[in-house]
């Protein structure tokens, strides 16, 4: 990929940092630009671009992609693509690729790890210890995670992930999806509120899109009630934020265990003293083995595009 | 969803019991009780029996007692004490307080909980594997300051799938934990005084080679004085520099002083405890490190489990009363 110029949206892992630049990429960091400036730093590079690496935070809006006709190739170091203008990618016939498969068993150790903290009050517990609190008396009793009913809302990959762990506590599965999916042992649920009535932990595990954005709203967290705790490793905007925020203060939702936030990196701070909900910066993915992983499908994206052979995981 | 509820260990108050006079009736049989009961335990055991206090002068024609491991031993003088005891049900799932030979030789017939508390102190101990893998208390604080603003990103974890998992002890608990780990892609391998032969794991026989040859060593055996400092030096050496301990067992399980010099020096990875030598003291080095977690004897303390225990002590004096095989025997060999 000698000379090849790629912007990257986002502080990358350093190895894959490095790997570019020993392949001969001319590397553009988007990220070092102030943000008021961002579009004309691609501007101003743009007949050097002809690649974006770009992350589940800064991917490529459509005023992006305009400021950079000689792009080609998208290759995201992300599954979800929500930050991506897949529309204008067909359009310009730009390659759009993703990370699927190689974070799937992280998402999911994330989603059965905060429902436990979530449920045992793992941190706050921690914390207990930490203030000396224990040496006054012990710790209140917590909710038991296994043989919990747990919803799942989208049955995709880390969906079936997910459903496979909590299996081994013996919880029960339920799910919502657009259709019926082929898994008899699951018990299907035709609409998000149905799922939430009728579950203990309601997972978010489906992709963001138009119909997804506040699947998690008002009426869901109703019928999840004070006893059901919800579970985020899908996308912020997948929740309503403000009506999650309300119900978890007045105690009219159980719990939470969050990885995303509707404006990443700022958490409402409303949920900082909650003893029953656990917050994590965006870390689904976040393992060394598996950033490894996701960047060498970039790379391997990058180098099949540009040695004109089938790309590894196209979505546009 | 959870408000504080009264402390396991909680207060004596309201039993029925009788007067000295009376005899208790047929459909609720005698029970003598040497421990104090929580409400809970009050309520649901004078529906089913006739709670007999120790100062009661039918104490010693009484064939059923409930003991609690904590507080009660019994052995000779115990059942000297009350010669018509026929039954004990503990409500623990250890029995190092009861003298099993001495009440065999007596004809006196002993349960304990079983597996009641298992599935708890299961899923905690994954809790705990997937926090100190994951970061999750760890990077929840660091949220919480307002780091994740003004520093970026938190430094990343470790992948749970195709680690090593030795579990030291594959009882019900260690059988609990394995189970659900396998479902993260662990490899699990096992220590315990005979491999067992329904156990799909690699049995090894040494608590030194589990540890060479695991990324992380779950304790989850019973005390005694062989598994007493199971973990020492010499283990925490063979597991080295990326190995992570988490303890479900009991403080002593872990030479204590050992594992904090190996933690300050930098020679393991990381621990999830919930159990320490001296509780409720725990060694202030640890309060400052980033790569433990630390939590207060909880493992067991669900409503569930409290629950589940009331039950399966009443389930094993009815079938006792009802001249049926306990549920749950502690069979002595």
């Amino acid at each position: 990929m000698e000379k090849i110029g790629v912007l990257i949206t986002h502080q990358p892992l350093p190895y894959l940092e490095q790997e570019l630049t020993r392949r001969g990429c001319r590397l553009f960091r988007l990220w070092e630009a102030p943000e008021t400036s961002r579009l004309e730093f691609c501007r101003e590079n743009s007949a050097a671009i002809r690649a974006i690496v770009g992350n589940s935070n800064f991917g490529a809006d459509a005023a992006t992609i305009d400021a950079l006709p000689k792009v080609e190739i998208i290759a995201s170091f992300s599954v979800g693509l929500d930050k991506v203008d897949l529309v204008k990618c067909k359009e310009r016939g730009i390659r759009v690729t993703n990370t699927p498969d190689v974070l799937t068993d992280d998402v999911a150790d994330l989603a059965i790890g905060l429902a436990i903290s979530v449920m045992r009050r793992i941190p706050s517990a921690d914390k207990y210890v930490r203030s000396g609190a224990w040496k006054k008396g012990d710790y209140t009793l917590t909710t038991r995670f296994s043989g919990k009913t747990v919803g799942i809302l989208g049955l995709g990959r880390i969906g079936i992930a997910i459903a496979k762990r909590a299996e081994a506590f013996d919880c029960p599965i339920s799910y919502y999806s657009r259709t019926e999916k082929p898994y008899p042992n699951y018990t299907y649920y035709s609409t998000p509120v149905d799922l939430a009535s009728n579950c203990d932990v309601l997972v978010v595990a489906c992709a963001l899109t138009e119909e997804t954005h506040h699947i998690v709203n008002r009426a869901v967290i109703d019928a999840l009630g004070p006893k059901g705790v919800l579970i985020n490793i899908g996308r912020g905007p997948h929740v309503d934020e403000s009506e999650l925020v309300a119900a978890l203060v007045e105690g009219r939702l159980g719990g939470a265990g969050l990885d995303v936030f509707e404006n990443e990196p700022h958490v409402p701070d409303e949920l900082f003293g909650l003893d029953n909900v656990v917050l994590v910066p965006h870390v689904g993915s976040a393992t060394i083995e598996t950033r490894t992983a996701m960047a060498d499908l970039v790379l391997g994206n990058l180098e099949a595009h540009f040695l004109n052979k089938p790309l590894l995981t196209p979505v546009v | 969803m959870m408000n504080s509820s009264p402390s396991p260990t909680a207060s004596g108050s309201g039993c029925t019991t009788t007067s000295s006079d009376e005899s208790p009736p047929l459909d609720r049989p005698p029970l003598l009780v040497l421990r104090s009961l929580s409400d809970a335990w009050s309520l649901a055991l004078s529906a089913k029996f006739t709670i007999i206090p120790p100062s009661s002068p039918l104490s010693t024609s009484t064939h059923a007692v409930l003991v609690s491991g904590a507080v009660n031993r019994v052995n000779s003088t115990l059942l000297d004490q009350y010669p018509s005891l026929r039954c004990v049900v503990t409500t623990s799932a250890g029995v190092n307080h009861i003298d099993l030979e001495e009440c065999r030789r007596r004809g006196v017939l002993v349960a304990n909980v079983g597996e009641t508390y298992s599935k708890d102190v299961a899923d905690y101990a994954v809790g705990l594997l997937i926090d100190a893998f994951r970061r999750i208390t760890m990077s929840d604080r660091y949220l919480r300051n307002g780091f994740w603003v003004t520093r970026g990103d938190y430094p990343l974890g470790s992948k749970l799938g195709g680690k090593r998992v030795g579990i030291v002890g594959l009882g019900s608990i260690g059988s609990a934990i394995a189970k659900r780990l396998e479902a993260f892609g662990c490899k699990i391998s096992y220590l315990s005084r005979k491999p067992k032969p329904t156990a799909n794991y690699k049995y090894v026989p040494n608590i030194i080679d589990l540890a060479t040859e695991s990324d992380v060593l779950v304790v989850s055996c019973s005390l005694t004085k062989e598994t007493h400092h199971i973990i020492n030096k010499q283990v925490l050496q063979a597991l080295g520099k990326e190995g992570i301990i988490i303890n479900i067992g009991r403080g002593a399980h872990i030479d204590e002083p050992e594992l904090v010099r190996s933690l300050v020096q930098g020679e393991i990875k990381g621990v999830g405890l919930d159990v320490f030598e001296n509780e409720p003291n725990v060694p202030k080095e640890m309060f400052e490190m980033e790569n433990v977690v630390l939590t207060p004897h909880q493992a067991v303390f669900t409503p569930e489990a409290l629950s589940d225990v009331i039950q399966i002590c009443i389930a094993n004096f009815e079938a006792f009363f009802a001249g049926k095989p306990l549920l749950t025997p502690v069979i002595y060999s």
